[in-house]
């Protein structure tokens, strides 16, 4: 049979994928501390564990803070950015829209030492802050990029049309052009949001000595007996993205269900 | 509403006196090294039915966005209703468009896209409610306001768009293509319509096309544009019957040349030879004095303005024998080249002129080869000179 060859890597590709993922939840219920088969016994002792342990409350904490303002920040700013690049010509437009993106190919490492060296030479203290700005700084590529293709597939003659009927440029943008390019927004905060949330890196370098999520498993990581609570807490992530990435979706759907667009691929 | 019936000819008698809408005066714009419009001159009167026609590029759409306040520009003045636009933006001006997109709000519903002008209107909301419904009535498309927009066929879309712009009762509403994106039948209904609708209303539109057969049917006058200037502004038959160049001419139907000579300069006219047709005089109306270009003078006529007959005819027309060159039949017209006796006479070349008959009962199409007998009468010529 032809192509059987090809199922079969499929399959093969789908479960290197997923199926580490799948063996998170397990083992966050398994009652064994090892983490190997055989399972011992069902126990949620784990998840409380987690949701006793202080400084990882403290980690969850930091990291949705920075998740959330670097999504806004960055979604924000990439607003003007895809507005400027879509609406209006002006000198060293591509130049500036290619600085935007250079974060996207620059090694995060660099962006990490560089960031850090100048922050301490200017005498910033180090703390959630600067990992929210280093956060938004790499966002800030995937927000212009979905948000210029929100803005670049709308008919430049809504806004105007708006403008002529009496509106100005401000309330024709807010009723007319806001609405339309709402999902675009929603996704460049969801995307930015997950982006920040495991961001290792520059957490690792700018945070100082304030604990992030990804910062705090991997300090966990040396201790075997809290491998068990890293695998609740990996669920528990696990989830929050199926249910994040649900909303995203639905919403863009609806998006495209109140503007009669046609669907061109989505998170699912 | 009552709709005032009243004839073509009447309603542009009225306009004609009517006190000037729109006057501009020596309107330049430039995109960069671009001039756009060089020295726009033009006044449409209150309730006139008005065009800008020419090819794309030829700044009409330019203009009209001038009108609208959307482009500013270098030199001269725009007034509307007596009223000197210059630094009154684009929404507080008393005009209101009619995209070439529609530009319809696809997340909002019908009414609200027709009610959206209507939200700094200090009416109460059973009022907009209300004048919503009766803008909705006069495009036709009473009770379709709980409708998505997205959900609307082309011409509804354009049917909205129109209500949106009139609900707010302009003094001008601009149209940028309007038609160009629905099919032929619906484009020739919504021709008819707009005319029924803008004798309606009795507010002035100024429509911007590219195609001339819409140009004539909807206007009361019309600019033909060219390259940023206005060539020629006439009513819709003068510009047919007597283009002022052969730019006009070539760009409005089709128009026959030929050379001319120019024999004497007459009490009526001038008189002149033509290869084919002989001495003819030409009525000084229908002489252009522009445009002559490289080619010297010429004489012009339209394919319908002559015609095959079987023999001489008595009468004013006079004859000209030729042989058909080519036979082109549409069903309701029959277009034959012919060429005429010694129509190569000036220089040789041969300069088949093309004739358009319709095809009544009773009369057989000719063939090719077959000689035939071209009538025509001196007033149907034009003379570019």
């Amino acid at each position: 049979m032809k192509g059987r060859g090809l199922h079969v890597y499929a399959i093969c590709y789908l479960l290197f994928l997923y199926a580490p993922i799948l063996l998170l939840p397990i083992f966050a219920f398994n009652s064994g501390t090892v983490i190997a088969f055989p399972l011992k016994g069902v126990t949620t002792q784990w998840f409380v564990q987690m949701f006793e342990n202080a400084s990882m409350r403290k980690a969850l904490f930091n990291s949705l803070t920075i998740a959330i303002s670097a999504s806004v920040f960055a979604t924000c700013l990439g607003v003007f950015a895809a507005r400027a690049s879509t609406r209006f010509e002006f000198p060293g437009k591509g130049p500036i829209m290619g600085l935007i993106m250079l974060p996207l190919v620059l090694p995060e490492i660099i962006v990490s030492i560089s960031l850090l060296v100048v922050l301490l030479s200017i005498g910033v203290q180090l703390n959630i802050l600067t990992v929210i700005l280093g956060h938004t700084l790499i966002c800030m590529p995937y927000a212009t990029v979905i948000l210029s293709t929100a803005f670049n597939s709308l008919d430049r003659s809504l806004e105007e049309a708006a403008y002529d009927l009496g509106e100005t440029r401000w309330s024709a943008f807010r009723l007319v052009i806001l609405p339309l390019v709402m999902p675009g927004i929603i996704s460049s905060l969801l995307m930015s949001f997950t982006i920040s949330l495991d961001e290792f890196i520059i957490a690792f370098f700018l945070a100082g000595n304030e604990p992030t999520l990804p910062t705090y498993i991997f300090s966990q990581l040396r201790f075997p007996k809290q491998i068990p609570m890293i695998m609740a807490l990996g669920t528990m992530l696990v989830l929050m993205s199926i249910i994040l990435l649900t909303i995203a979706e639905y919403f863009r759907r609806r998006g495209i269900a109140k503007t009669g667009a046609k669907d061109t691929g989505g998170f699912l | 509403m009552t709709t005032p019936s009243s004839s073509t000819a009447a309603h542009r008698a009225r306009t004609a006196a009517a006190r000037p809408m729109i006057e501009i005066k020596g309107v330049h714009k430039h995109y960069g090294d671009y001039h756009a419009l060089r020295g726009i001159d033009l006044t449409i009167r209150a309730g006139e039915f008005f065009s800008l026609l020419g090819p794309s590029g030829c700044g009409k759409t330019t203009l009209l966005r001038t009108i609208a306040g959307f482009e500013d520009f270098a030199d001269g003045v725009v007034l509307i209703d007596g009223q000197d636009m210059d630094g009154v933006a684009a929404n507080s001006r008393p005009t209101n468009m009619v995209f070439q997109s529609y530009a319809i709000f696809p997340h909002l519903s019908v009414a609200e896209n027709v009610g959206f002008g209507l939200r700094r209107d200090p009416r109460s909301k059973a009022e907009k409610a209300a004048a919503i419904e009766e803008a909705l009535e006069m495009v036709g498309l009473k009770g379709y306001g709980k409708r998505a927009a997205h959900a609307l066929s082309g011409g509804q879309r354009q049917r909205v768009a129109l209500a949106r712009a009139l609900i707010l009762k302009p003094k001008v509403l601009l149209l940028d293509e309007p038609l160009s994106a629905l099919d032929r039948k619906m484009r020739e209904q919504m021709q008819v319509e707009l005319i029924k609708l803008q004798r309606q209303v009795g507010i002035t539109f100024v429509l911007v096309t590219h195609d001339q057969e819409e140009a004539l049917v909807m206007s009361d006058r019309i600019a033909v544009m060219f390259e940023g200037q206005i060539a020629q502004m006439d009513g819709p038959e003068a510009l047919y019957a007597r283009p002022t160049s052969r730019r006009v001419a070539n760009f409005i139907g089709v128009m026959n040349f030929l050379p001319a000579r120019i024999l004497a300069e007459t009490a009526s006219g001038v008189e002149v030879e033509v290869p084919g047709l002989g001495r003819v005089e030409i009525p000084a109306a229908n002489i252009s004095q522009k445009d002559a270009g490289d080619e010297g003078p010429s004489v012009g006529f339209r394919p319908e303005a002559v015609s095959l007959v079987s023999a001489s005819q008595p009468g004013q027309s006079r004859v000209t024998p030729g042989v058909i060159d080519e036979v082109v039949y549409y069903g309701d017209m029959t277009y034959y080249d012919v060429r005429l006796d010694g129509s190569a006479s000036f220089d040789g070349k041969a300069r088949p002129v093309r004739i358009a008959m319709r095809n009544v009962f009773g009369r057989d199409v000719q063939d090719v080869g077959t000689r035939a007998n071209v009538s025509w009468s001196p007033g149907s010529l034009v003379l570019f000179r």
